[in-house]
């Protein structure tokens, strides 16, 4: 067998396998969501988004409180939780840069990250919910700001401090003040990466259950 | 034609952080409306000394300067300097182009718009009053060819009339060819300063002549 011969099959070979493995990976995806499709579809109609669910055994309902309960918690969750970490990313990458409290933040930032948040959930249950005895939607948005806050605050720094020196140099040249050079030039050059890091935090808040179990009134 | 001068370099030493001695007891006079060169070998501290008159090395914590650098007979390093509004009297024109995240049109307005005057309506007025009074130049024409150079080049002598400038260059041909003034560094010291056609024809230092002449650098 040539080289040639014995390279061409080994390549074969690797593709098959490869090509093979990526189907597997697909047919379950594909699976779940033909499946949901085929037996979900006749469901999804209009008074889904407009009614109020009925009681168990009941035809009819719909979803609608669910609806615009997460999209009223994911709201307030995104206008407190963004700013708190992108001013808070702000502070690490620039005005603290290099400082051994930026350090500590960050590592402390990045264990947030990993805590589970049914943890935040309990802990915001412990903080808001109990002293002021009653559950609140506000409690269930703070719940999920924590969640965010972490996420957002990492990506700002990162994003922040991959922007080049240069660009800051040459607005520092012109005279521009250190806010003015942060809010006009460096956010405008970082602004792609930590939109991303905004809407990740985003996502990953909507598909939190655990921390609401504890906070806003469920019905 | 000895002007007035718009700076006094008095015996500054500059050190990056870790205590890196970059500028040692460098003393020069910078004339108005003149162009001074620094030229010397790689590493020798004449981007150093440049960035010292816009305060650049603030920008990195650590950084330190002893000594002085008098503008308009003011000491840039006192603690009653306002530095923005020093770095935007002293301009700066990098090696490379850095432009601002935005339109070709903001870029070019992001200077003005700095200093923007709302008292002042006439366009000109307030064009007049962004300028710097001073161009520091590191090395503005090494990554360009021989045209856009010379296009460079007529430009600077164009703007003597109105500002100030310094100019690093690694070209000597350039620096003889532009300056009024040169100064040769090496290793952090200022080897010699003198009129750029006394520095390029009877330079009174050994080590200057054996540069120019290509002996080394």
């Amino acid at each position: 067998m040539t080289i040639e011969n014995r390279r061409k099959i080994e390549g074969f070979i690797a593709m098959t396998l490869s090509t093979l493995a990526a189907l597997l990976g697909l047919f379950w995806l594909i699976f779940i969501l033909g499946d949901v499709l085929i037996h979900g579809i006749k469901a999804l109609n209009f008074s889904l988004f407009t009614n109020d669910p009925v009681p168990a055994g009941v035809a009819g309902g719909g979803l609608r409180n669910a609806f615009v309960g997460q999209i009223m918690i994911t709201l307030c969750a995104t206008l407190i939780g963004v700013p708190i970490g992108v001013l808070g990313g702000t502070f690490l990458a620039e005005y603290a840069r290099g400082r051994k409290i930026a350090r500590i933040i960050s590592i402390l930032s990045d264990i947030m990250v990993s805590v589970p948040s049914i943890v935040i959930g309990t802990f915001i249950y412990a903080m808001l919910v109990k002293p002021l005895g009653h559950f609140s939607g506000w409690a269930g948005a703070i719940a999920l700001a924590i969640i965010m806050i972490p996420v957002v605050l990492r990506t700002t720094e990162n994003m922040l401090t991959l922007v080049p020196w240069t660009l800051r140099e040459a607005a520092f040249a012109l005279g521009a003040p250190y806010y003015k050079v942060i809010s006009q030039i460096v956010y405008r050059g970082a602004s792609a990466g930590i939109f991303t890091g905004i809407l990740l935090s985003i996502a990953r808040v909507a598909g939190e259950t655990a921390p609401l179990l504890f906070t806003p009134r469920l019905r | 034609m000895i002007a007035a001068t718009e700076f006094e370099v008095k015996v500054l030493n500059f050190y990056y952080s870790g205590n890196v001695h970059a500028l040692k007891n460098i003393t020069l006079p910078v004339y108005e409306h003149n162009i001074t060169a620094l030229i010397g070998p790689s590493g020798c501290g004449k981007t150093t000394l440049l960035r010292c008159f816009n305060r650049m090395h603030d920008l990195y914590p650590g950084n330190r300067y002893e000594g002085e650098i008098l503008f308009k007979k003011e000491n840039i390093f006192s603690e009653e300097i306002d530095v923005i509004d020093l770095r935007s009297r002293i301009g700066m024109v990098f090696q490379k182009p850095t432009p601002f995240p935005m339109s070709i049109f903001d870029n070019i307005a992001y200077g003005l718009r700095l200093k923007e005057n709302k008292k002042i309506s006439d366009l000109s007025e307030k064009v007049e009053r962004a300028l710097p009074e001073v161009l520091l130049f590191d090395e503005p024409t090494s990554a360009l060819d021989p045209i856009s150079t010379a296009k460079i080049e007529d430009l600077i002598v164009n703007l003597k009339k109105d500002v100030t400038i310094i100019i690093v260059t690694h070209n000597m041909q350039q620096a003889a060819r532009i300056s009024d003034w040169t100064g040769f560094m090496m290793l952090g010291d200022l080897i010699e300063f003198d009129q750029t056609d006394k520095i390029f024809t009877h330079p009174s230092q050994k080590l200057t002549e054996d540069y120019i002449t290509g002996r080394f650098g």
